[in-house]
């Protein structure tokens, strides 16, 4: 079980390189490899979170033993945590690359976006697994470099703008983080995240601990699109083409930015109630300003790139409060409800924002605008465009049968029980602010009446971008089942358990 | 792209022998020395750039180079990979573990794979660094017509 | 002491370099200021006064090496920087053809 952890490292890289090679040679190669190796990774992925997510895994590469309990190998760690991220970069991955079958077909070097698409999933799947800092920082830097080309995939004006904007704040995250990397080096003298914590939480934290958290919430933050350094995001997202703003909304601001802040402040730093704070305050900023920016945009990627924002902003309030009780010695159910909550709300993000980029680029498809003034009356032409856009929207708002009810109500429970009130309020108002920017969405795009210049031959778009969007749209309603008891146990349970309880974690790698 | 003046293009030969050799030197001994396969890539990568400099060459041509540069970056980086994933079927069965013996300290062919990891990497890093010269100069070409 | 501060403050003025330039190139210099102030940082970590190239020879021990660990985190993050700024090169010159300026005040499509 142990020696298939670096297949999900190693099979994308592979295939990214052979795309280049073969793909000259062999006529569709790139089409057909990459769905293939994404399905296989995504059963992989569900085999171990559904079968034994329990215990984590530890991979040492080179087969380099910990000498006097010091670990010297490179580490990749896969516990339940691990596990959920990983899932949903392969199940997102795999239909965002079934979808662009048709969608990239009218780019002109196909070969460079696949095998771009894979060194992407490549750099998170790496993130996600890597035990040690500056591994995780070289498989950050892959996914997100392979990001910043993706975005300028279309070489247009806006595209190469967003891109440069992108590139440049990206460069200065990175850099942050470097910096950071290299203070927690000079502080604890490993890179090993596990051992760190060891040194962590022996010694008494002082005020040079804080300064480096600061450094990496501003750097991961940054990643992540956080409000005050969210400016690139709604370029970045809404530039890019559409199944790579999937991927980008879906998975990647979760892998390079939410993953890592969540792993190395509940893993890694010893809680403290100050930092906890300003991520809650920083997760309820986002919250309540992406909505507000979000109600006055007219392109629809605009439009849900800065929803993206907000939704991140549930995840970290979730993940803050929680963090919040940690720190506080307050109960743990409280505590685990909250990240529970965090949890849940982040992988269904993942499905129904991906699924509603790739109904903003079915859209673009057929009509070949993103203004949502110019369209209007698409759900009699594109009805399988109309439905699942209508699941997603109602998902993302918080309407019951669907997956974004749950998660928002879990995270809402956890934050009355914590007794932040304002906090919880804040969090039904920005939902029904949501519900008010996706109705009008509704409206404008498929049931107002607008006349289109190429009525007569506008239809529902290609099979592979269909099979993918109803596959997610099931997905909507299916992940609601994770709010059961009994599954909620099965799948998230081991992630809360890993995430509140540090010295497993440590324990598994170093063995103390 | 039109080549320098005479000067310029002898100097250029006669030197970027030498610079080639050294970073040969520099991408062997990478496993005894500081240096190793991307130093040694890149100071490849700069003979080669001196030369293109020094006689010019067209548009045309240029492509032609960069589809084969572009090419051998990922022939090599695939090679590389392989003998990473060598490693998961011999000796310890672990991804880029050290499967060769290791042999005396100090001599040119010992530590095992890293020398031949040194090898590719640098003919990859060579590779990658002319095809980045390459696109951004066929790109001011395409501009300036 | 002292270097690590001038390590920072040669951070800072790629933070102010970027903030301030107006010209794509100046800002990719920029960035490449504050990389390599950061690079700097990590290699000075590792150093140790009188210390010895870190080639353990079992034959000929030595008390001192310096730490081999960052300099390999610098020469693994000197190669993620060329893409970086290959990459950001490359879109700089793309720009430059769509706009025929380089001065960021006129490239100003995106806003809001």
């Amino acid at each position: 079980m142990n020696s298939l952890i670096p297949i999900f490292v190693i099979v994308p890289l592979a295939t990214a390189f052979l795309i280049m090679i073969l793909g000259r040679i062999i006529n569709g190669f790139q089409k057909t490899v990459t769905p293939l190796i994404l399905l296989f990774l995504t059963i992989l992925s569900f085999y171990f979170l559904i079968n034994n997510n329990s215990n984590s895994f530890v991979y040492s590469i080179g087969g380099w033993e910990p000498i006097e309990n010091v670990p010297i190998a490179i580490y990749f760690v896969m516990d339940g945590f691990s596990l959920i991220l990983l899932s949903i970069i392969s199940l997102i991955g795999f239909l965002a690359s079934i979808y662009s079958i048709s969608y990239i077909s009218k780019f002109t070097s196909e070969n460079n976006f696949y095998s771009l698409l894979c060194l992407m999933i490549t750099g998170m799947n790496g993130v996600v697994l890597s035990g040690d800092l500056f591994n995780l920082f070289v498989f950050l830097e892959i996914s997100v470099i392979s990001s910043y080309a993706l975005v300028a995939f279309g070489t247009q004006k806006e595209e190469l703008e967003a891109s440069f904007k992108y590139q440049v704040l990206g460069g200065i995250a990175s850099f942050i983080i470097l910096f950071a990397i290299g203070l927690i080096y000079w502080r604890t003298k490993t890179l090993n995240i596990a051992d760190a914590s060891i040194f962590l939480s022996s010694g008494n934290s002082n005020t040079f601990d804080l300064f480096i958290q600061i450094l990496l919430i501003t750097g991961f933050g940054l990643k992540a699109a956080m409000m005050p350094f969210h400016a690139w995001l709604p370029d970045a997202h809404s530039s890019a083409p559409s199944p790579i703003s999937a991927m980008l909304s879906g998975v990647l601001i979760k892998a390079a930015g939410i993953y890592v802040i969540i792993r190395l402040f509940f893993n890694m730093f010893v809680a403290s109630e100050e930092i906890s704070i300003l991520l809650t305050t920083l997760g309820t900023i986002s919250m309540v300003i992406g909505v507000l920016l979000a109600i006055g945009q007219w392109d629809i990627k605009r439009l849900l790139a800065y929803h993206s924002i907000s939704q991140m902003g549930y995840v970290v309030l979730g993940i803050g409060i929680g963090l919040i009780i940690i720190a506080r010695d307050g109960k743990p159910s409280i505590a685990a409800l909250a990240i529970a909550g965090g949890l849940f709300h982040m992988v269904n993000h993942a499905v129904f924002k991906g699924l509603l980029f790739l109904n903003a680029g079915a859209i673009e498809h057929r009509i070949n605008t993103r203004n949502l003034k110019e369209m209007g009356g698409l759900s009699k032409e594109m009805p399988v465009t109309s439905g699942t856009s209508f699941v997603a929207s109602m998902a993302i708002s918080g309407i019951p049968p669907f997956n974004g009810f749950f998660s928002k109500l879990i995270i809402i429970i956890a934050a009355i029980q914590a007794r932040f009130y304002l906090l919880a309020f804040l969090a039904v108002f920005v939902s029904i602010i949501t519900l008010a920017s996706f109705m009008k969405f509704q409206r404008y795009a498929f049931f107002n009446k607008t006349e289109h210049s190429n009525k007569s031959t506008l239809k529902e778009v290609p099979f592979p971008m269909v099979f993918s969007m109803i596959l997610m749209g099931i997905l909507c309603l299916l992940f609601s089942l994770l709010a059961f008891p009994g599954i909620r146990e099965q799948i998230l349970g081991p992630a809360i358990e890993v995430l509140t309880n540090t010295d497993q974690y440590v324990k598994s790698i170093t063995g103390i | 792209m039109k080549g320098m003046s005479i000067i310029v293009k002898k100097i250029a030969q006669l030197i970027s022998g030498f610079i080639f050799l050294y970073g040969i030197y520099i991408i062997i001994h990478g496993h005894l020395t500081p240096g190793g396969g991307f130093a040694g890539g890149a100071i490849i990568a700069g003979a080669y750039i001196l030369n293109i400099l020094a006689f010019g060459s067209d548009a045309v041509n240029l492509r032609n180079k960069e589809k084969g540069s572009s090419l051998s970056e990922s022939l090599a980086i695939f090679i590389v990979l392989m003998l990473a994933i060598f490693a998961l079927f011999i000796g310890s069965r672990v991804f880029l573990s050290n499967y060769l013996p290791k042999g005396q300290l100090g001599e040119i062919i010992s530590a095992g794979v890293i020398p031949l990891y040194n090898i590719f990497i640098g003919i990859e890093v060579a590779a990658a660094i002319i095809t980045i010269f390459l696109a951004l100069i066929i790109f001011k070409e395409e501009t300036k017509r | 002491m002292i270097v690590y501060i001038l390590c920072f403050i040669l951070f800072l003025v790629g933070l102010y370099g970027i903030i301030t330039r107006r010209n794509l190139i100046k800002i990719v210099i920029s960035l490449s200021i504050m990389e390599f102030s950061v690079f700097l940082f990590l290699v000075l970590i590792g150093y140790i006064d009188s210390g010895v190239a870190p080639i353990v020879d079992p034959g000929n021990p030595t008390e001192k090496y310096v730490d081999p660990l960052p300099q390999a985190m610098v020469l693994t993050a000197i190669v993620i920087g060329l893409a970086t700024t290959a990459m950001l090169l490359a879109i700089a010159i793309r720009l430059y053809r769509k706009y025929k300026t380089f001065d960021i005040r006129e490239i100003n499509n995106l806003r809001g």
